[in-house]
């Protein structure tokens, strides 16, 4: 066996300090089985060694939480004894490098976290961030990513059904890929890692083991460079068949009792999937590699210990359940290799002891592995308060600098992204992509969940903590304006290098506005993911992307007949304002889209008033008076009206009220917690709205074709027509030119 | 005695099979048998075959190619030259043409793309068992949601179809590059319907549109009143 040189250590993502605490924990020089094994344990993406002590922090409680963070997925009771699972993953930088594989193998990874764990996936959603358009390699791209979300996706037949899409420079050199599988599965049929019963076979099943992938997990906890082409090969190759295969395999198993433990094989492969079973389950482990189903010669076990081959499972099952078991999977025309054995802890702890040929070849107590792994207090600078806003412009003619926003990256139409997408597959998505959430059926019952995935990293950048708060109430007011009950959130954390103090101050900062907004809304992060070194040389020199805390939040309705929807549903409804205004234009899209500026502060986050608009717009939308509700975002309230006019085909007319002076502030302005619905009265609205304590103003009436601004200086009209082909102009040009 | 005995196929990599059996029961209020790809029979007294949409076999080498090969399409055929109704919707359809069952070919969409979307599908023959239960010329709304639906056949075979009125259905605007904008087409019998649209995602108010119950409905109601 080779020995361990500085270089090999260093080629392996460890630091000095790391191997010297690897030599204690092991009493001796490691072998390159070993040191590949604690590589990629230690690695940021498997160790959260500089997240970990502050994602402790993050509320995980509910009465309604069943499992929170820790096992493969978070799982949440939604009754009549159904749970739902959920998680949230980044494939970031293998969907850089090969944007098709990269995203797809994302949703495949996600897609295992959450059939694993017992539930069948009923639905997939994304939150996407790239760089400029005009960026040479952006077009390519995107093109790649979607087909290769859609490509995965459709294939294994569970619907896409939502998500956003962010462009900004500082993505260039590292775009987004995070990827979101909701499932559902009965409470009393959920599925664990913990390993346990020592003796108890612990099975493989699924894809052969390749060569690829190999330190996938190194590459993703390591800042980009120049090379990057050159690490194509640790990208992964998906195959959404095998997956669609494993899928039904796994399922009909679990319809059984034949199963102890169960872990799918993502990041760091075989290792990390053994590691974690036999740690959580305070039991050992051993492996025969020569058992490992293999799809090449003369593969080592260095090889099949750090593989990330995709579509690969590691069962623990119940002795003598083998051979029901195996018929299963050869049905499905899956491999099926029993590769070991539960094994008995000694008084420090279990053991990982692989053997090859004859010939013990790893052997590690796995204390130091997993539980005991680095964990760094990493220092953080202190953050800035963004200056305040000085020489705010004005808008002379609010329809035409409308159509300017509803035209740009920011606020175009996404349309040739989720047409791309089978969002109706499984024949239960009651409310597809283009909404404020997705709203997919709980099959063969009136429950329905709703899904969103949320974040503005420009507010994050400038006030990691207003930031990291207006995320999460973003997600809880996406699902309200469908009438869901917001239950509870998965994030993915995507961030620059944790060793520079500035970035981990915008970790440390949307943390801590995430936790508070989580707890104050009663909106529990129950899975989640950290994606950190999110930065690039290939762009010129450490530039690191915008801190993106992305937010995946789930909701129930209890009966989806009272679902809502954003579009004007009639003619000569009134239009009403819930939530108050401040006319806030710091960080808006008015600033940036027509004025070239990102300056000022983020809009703050009241959320007392999150919760307080949320409750009564769920209940106006319960009693049925609201009739179209949709969520004050991006771009402000014209272009929640120009979104709700789109979506209905009817225009409205709506005034400037009483007392404001700047159109710009009013129509464009990005305050929180305000929803815009619709109903037959508007005094319907704003009663009750009072009665909440909260503000409310009508703003005019729907009707007509066009979405008619008015003020004491005349009329701006937008035509819905005009508008429409100003939203999907962008992506129709780009892409269909 | 109204049985209605239909069976729904499931390859490795269906994954409209459910929704199939779904929209069936919800439509003609009998539970379909689910057939398995490698039986070598169909159960007895079948009187309706669905093929299901999904990527069976991955769409590896060419979709619907290998399903096409497997044991169960062999008694397919057979009951197909028996006049037992065979339906192949998306995936279906492409099985149909690569068992021979009806003509052409179904090649990757003229956009490159995958598309998901409603369009409207203009009946251009409503004499068949499927299509009693529209007018002619009736304007249906019917969700897509391919990567390979681009009809394919020869001018000769193109106006054969026609000339027969084997054309079933045909997209009102351009799709994803079908010769003659064809969306389903008729075996010469008239007992086998390959469609590249969903009627099954139709069937009901919250998923969009109920336009594609009136197939399964005519299919039903006919061998009802065949038996």
């Amino acid at each position: 066996m080779a020995t361990i040189t500085p270089e090999t250590v260093e080629a392996h993502g460890l630091s000095p300090q790391e191997y010297d605490r690897l030599l204690k924990a092991l009493g001796r020089e490691p072998n390159l089985v070993e040191l590949g094994i604690f590589s990629v344990m230690w690695s940021e993406h498997c160790s959260y060694k500089s997240s970990r002590i502050h994602l402790k922090k993050l509320p995980t409680e509910a009465p309604w939480v069943i499992c929170g963070p820790g096992e493969n997925a978070g799982v949440i009771d939604i009754g009549d004894g159904q749970a739902a699972i959920f998680k949230m993953e980044s494939h970031n930088h293998p969907s850089y490098i090969e944007p098709y594989q990269g995203a797809a193998t994302g949703v495949g990874g996600i897609l295992r976290d959450v059939f694993t764990m017992g539930a069948r996936p009923v639905a997939n959603m994304n939150a996407l961030r790239f760089g400029r358009p005009d960026h040479p390699k952006m077009k390519h791209l995107v093109q790649g990513v979607v087909a290769g979300i859609g490509g995965y996706g459709n294939c294994v037949g569970v619907p896409t059904v939502g998500g956003e899409t962010n462009f900004d420079p500082a993505y260039d050199g590292n775009i987004l890929v995070n990827a979101m599988t909701v499932g559902v599965a009965d409470t009393d049929k959920i599925f664990y890692s913990a390993a346990s019963g020592v003796g108890n076979p612990i099975v493989y099943v699924g894809s052969k083991t390749g060569r690829d992938g190999i330190h996938g997990a190194t590459m993703a906890s390591a800042d980009f460079g120049e090379d990057s082409e050159a690490k194509r090969p640790t990208v992964q190759v998906g195959d959404p068949f095998t997956e669609k295969l494993l899928i039904e395999a796994c399922l009909e198993l679990m319809a059984t009792d034949a199963i102890v433990a169960i872990q799918d094989m993502g990041a760091a492969g075989l290792t990390s999937s053994s590691v974690e079973m036999a740690s959580k389950g305070g039991a050992g482990i051993r492996l025969d590699m020569n058992k490992v189903p293999c799809r090449e010669e003369g593969m080592t076990p260095y090889e099949m210990m750090l593989s990330e081959s995709q579509e690969r499972m590691l069962m623990v099952l119940k002795p003598g359940r083998e051979a029901e078991a195996e018929a299963i999977f050869r049905k499905w025309e899956l491999d099926f290799a029993v590769i070991g054995e539960v094994t008995e802890a000694g008084p420090n702890g279990g053991h990982m002891v692989l053997e090859w040929n004859g010939e013990v070849v790893c052997d590690i107590p796995l204390g130091p592995l997993a539980d005991d792994a680095p964990c760094y207090d990493r220092p953080h600078a202190q953050l800035e308060t963004p200056a305040p806003l000085s020489d705010i412009p004005e808008s002379h003619d609010v329809a035409a600098d409308l159509l300017k926003m509803i035209g740009s990256p920011q606020l175009a139409s996404r349309k040739w992204i989720w047409q791309q997408y089978d969002n109706q597959v499984g024949a239960d998505t009651i409310q597809g992509p283009g909404g404020d959430a997705a709203v997919v059926r709980v099959h063969g019952t009136r429950k329905a969940l709703a899904m969103t995935t949320d974040c503005t990293p420009r507010y994050c950048a400038a006030d990691p903590i207003e930031g990291g708060k207006q995320a999460v109430a973003e997600a809880y007011r996406n699902l309200s304006a469908t009438g869901a009950r917001p239950l509870a959130i998965t994030n993915c954390l995507n961030f620059g290098n944790p060793q520079r103090p500035e970035i981990m101050a915008q970790f440390v900062g949307c943390l801590e506005g995430m936790g508070e907004a989580c707890r104050t809304l009663d909106f529990p992060v129950v899975s989640g993911n950290v994606s950190l070194y999110n930065e690039s040389k290939a762009t010129g020199g450490g530039s690191a992307i915008l801190p993106t805390p992305a937010i995946g939040g789930v909701g129930l309705m209890d009966d989806y007949a009272g679902m809502a929807t954003i579009g004007f549903k009639a003619e000569g409804q009134a239009i009403v304002l819930i939530g108050g205004e401040s006319g806030h234009l710091g960080q808006s899209l008015f600033l940036s889209i027509l004025h070239g500026r990102k300056d000022g502060p983020p809009p703050p986050v009241g959320l007392e008033l999150e919760r307080a608009a949320g409750e009564l717009v769920r209940t106006l939308i319960a009693d049925g008076t609201a009739t179209a509700v949709h969520d004050c975002a991006d771009g402000g309230l014209a272009v929640t009206l120009a979104e709700m006019a789109l979506a209905g085909g009817i225009g409205a007319h709506v005034a400037l009220p009483e007392g404001r002076v700047s159109a710009a502030a009013f129509w464009f302005g990005e305050d929180q917690a305000r929803y815009v619905v619709t109903a037959a009265e508007a005094a319907q609205v704003i009663e009750a709205a009072e009665a909440a304590g909260l503000a409310a103003v009508a703003l005019g009436e729907t009707g007509g074709d066009a979405l008619v601004f008015r003020s004491v200086e005349g009329e701006s009209p937008a035509g819905v027509a005009d508008m429409r082909e100003a939203h999907e102009s962008f992506f129709r040009d780009w892409m269909d030119a | 005695m109204n049985a209605f005995r239909a069976a729904v196929v499931t390859f490795p990599g269906s994954n409209c099979d459910r929704d199939m059996v779904v929209a069936l029961e919800k439509v003609t209020g009998q539970a379909p048998v689910r057939v398995w790809h490698g039986d070598a029979d169909l159960p007895e007294k079948i009187d309706f075959i669905g093929l299901p949409g999904g990527f069976s076999y991955g769409d590896y080498l060419r979709s619907g190619a290998m399903a096409a090969r497997s044991p169960v399409m062999r008694a397919v055929v057979d009951a197909a030259d028996r006049g037992v109704p065979v339906l192949g919707i998306c995936n279906g359809f492409q099985v149909l043409t690569e068992a021979g069952l009806l003509p052409g070919a179904l090649m990757r969409n003229a956009t490159q793309h995958f598309i998901c979307r409603t369009v409207s599908l203009k009946v251009e023959n409503n004499r068949s068992l499927f299509t009693s239960g529209y007018e002619a010329g009736q304007v249906i709304r019917i969700p897509v949601a391919h990567h390979d639906g681009n009809y394919f056949a020869d001018e000769d075979t193109l106006d054969w179809l026609e000339g027969e009125g084997r054309v079933a259905f045909r997209y009102c605007e351009t799709t994803n590059g079908s010769r003659r904008d064809i969306a389903g087409i008729l075996n010469e019998r008239g007992n086998v319907l390959g469609m590249m649209p969903h009627p099954e995602r139709a069937v009901e108010p919250e998923l969009g549109g109920t336009d594609g119950r009136a197939l399964f409905e005519s299919a039903m109601k006919g061998l009802i009143e065949a038996a």
